[in-house]
């Protein structure tokens, strides 16, 4: 079973070297996006720092979704997903290997590349580290979330707005702590209280997402 | 053992087939014949477990597949028309990857004894990408020669795109599987030359849901 996760894993993860661009590409769009709000809204110090952690949390969750749509649709076309239904080890697991490398192409580079993106806003350096720690528990929920809404639109017309309907308003509790916890330590509040939250969630959707993930793919292969 | 009762397949509200039975010993090939659209490819899927039967079931060692959906996908290798290939993988790592979720060991001398059964050693190293469409059937159904094991072999029109040496080659690997008591189901339009102690044709013409109106 591990075996068949490290091999769904490398296989990701060597595709996603293969086709490095799809890879910058979300993580261009984040720091634009970011980048572009101190921009337009002037240079007001007190006025960037409150809404930083909104910016950068919506950001970071449209940057996430950008990348959905390539999780199970390729496989769909060419027909390895069928190979992945029909591989004697439990889809669960195969679907927990591609939520893995979805996160680490797609999530992992944003909690890198935040808190540099933080400094534009005038955040404090608490608030810089909490940032970096709650997008860390946080992505790795919005892959999971995503890879439900991306199974169950696979193969139908117009699936890239069909998964942002879909995915959205469930990355809402997502957005609201994450970002809180942010505000919440600018505040001077701490933000344990959030974190906790955030890694509550984190495991109901390790629980939950990859089985739904799954049932919904056996659904749409028929 | 592969038992199938009275399944029936219906894709929107068109009936495709029905009342289909048929059962497949050790060392037989079934063929299932059919006039484009009779629902071979349904029937195939519906034999892999990746697509219910709207009636009927089939049954693998007299227990029905969906009970033990993954022990029964263990027993068997599905090549479909898709071929199933990463564009951007080599066609080594595209088998070895295949090989390994099927459980088998993934060593790299095996695999590509296996593209050189089938004469694609050569494109070993190349992303699949630049393959000829051909070269590409060629390295899926290498998958079949690391597989011997695996007792049932479920082929799309494993023909297609295929020149006459490969063909002869593959017709060769069907017997030996046959031979050494696998089981073979596939479609073609092409007459097979295999060996077998059995060859059975199932003919969805004579079930369509059309005949069995009139």
């Amino acid at each position: 079973m591990i075996r068949a996760l490290g091999w769904v894993l490398r296989r990701d993860l060597l595709l996603a070297f293969r086709r490095r661009g799809d890879v910058v590409n979300a993580l261009v769009f984040f720091v634009i996006v970011v980048s572009l709000f101190p921009l337009g809204v002037g240079p007001e110090a007190s006025q960037l720092r409150n809404m930083a952690p909104g910016v950068l949390w919506v950001a970071a969750l449209l940057a996430c979704m950008l990348s959905l749509a390539r999780l199970f649709a390729p496989d769909h076309q060419d027909g390895t997903l069928e190979q992945m239904l029909l591989a004697g080890e439990p889809l669960v697991v195969l679907v927990m290997g591609k939520v893995l490398s979805h996160w680490l192409m797609s999530g992992l580079p944003l909690v890198l590349i935040a808190p540099l993106l933080g400094l534009q806003f005038d955040l404090p350096a608490d608030a810089l580290v909490v940032l970096c720690v709650s997008l860390l528990i946080g992505t790795p929920v919005l892959s999971l979330i995503g890879a439900v809404g991306a199974a169950l639109t696979l193969g139908v017309r117009g699936s890239g707005v069909l998964v942002a309907l879909l995915v959205l308003p469930l990355f809402v509790p997502v957005l609201i702590f994450g970002a809180g916890s942010v505000g919440a330590t600018a505040a001077g509040t701490g933000a344990e209280a959030h974190l906790l939250l955030l890694g509550g969630f984190l495991a109901l959707a390790l629980v939950l997402a990859p089985w739904a993930s799954a049932a919904a793919l056996r659904i749409a292969m028929e | 053992m592969l038992e199938a009762r009275r399944l029936e397949c219906t894709r929107g509200d068109r009936r495709l087939f029905s009342d289909l039975s048929f059962s497949l010993n050790g060392g037989q090939l079934l063929r299932v014949a059919g006039a484009n659209g009779s629902g071979k490819t349904s029937l195939l899927r519906i034999m892999c477990g990746l697509v219910s039967p709207s009636a009927g079931e089939l049954r693998w060692q007299g227990r029905p597949i969906r009970a033990e959906r993954e022990e029964y996908s263990r027993n068997l290798v599905f090549i479909g028309h898709l071929n199933a290939l990463k564009d951007d993988l080599t066609a080594l790592e595209n088998l070895q990857i295949a090989a390994a979720l099927g459980g088998m060991p993934a060593d790299s001398g095996r695999m590509l004894s296996g593209l050189d059964r089938f004469g694609v050693a050569h494109c070993a190293e190349l992303p699949a990408k630049v393959l000829s469409q051909g070269q590409r059937r060629r390295v899926a159904l290498a998958r079949l020669a690391l597989t011997p094991a695996v007792p049932l072999w479920i082929l799309d029109e494993p023909f297609s795109a295929l020149d006459v040496g490969a063909v002869v080659e593959l017709e060769r690997l069907l017997a030996s599987h046959l031979a050494s008591g696998g089981m073979v189901v596939l479609t073609t339009h092409q007459e097979v030359q295999v060996v077998a102690h059995a060859i059975l044709r199932v003919d969805l013409d004579l079930h369509s849901a059309a005949l069995q109106a009139a």
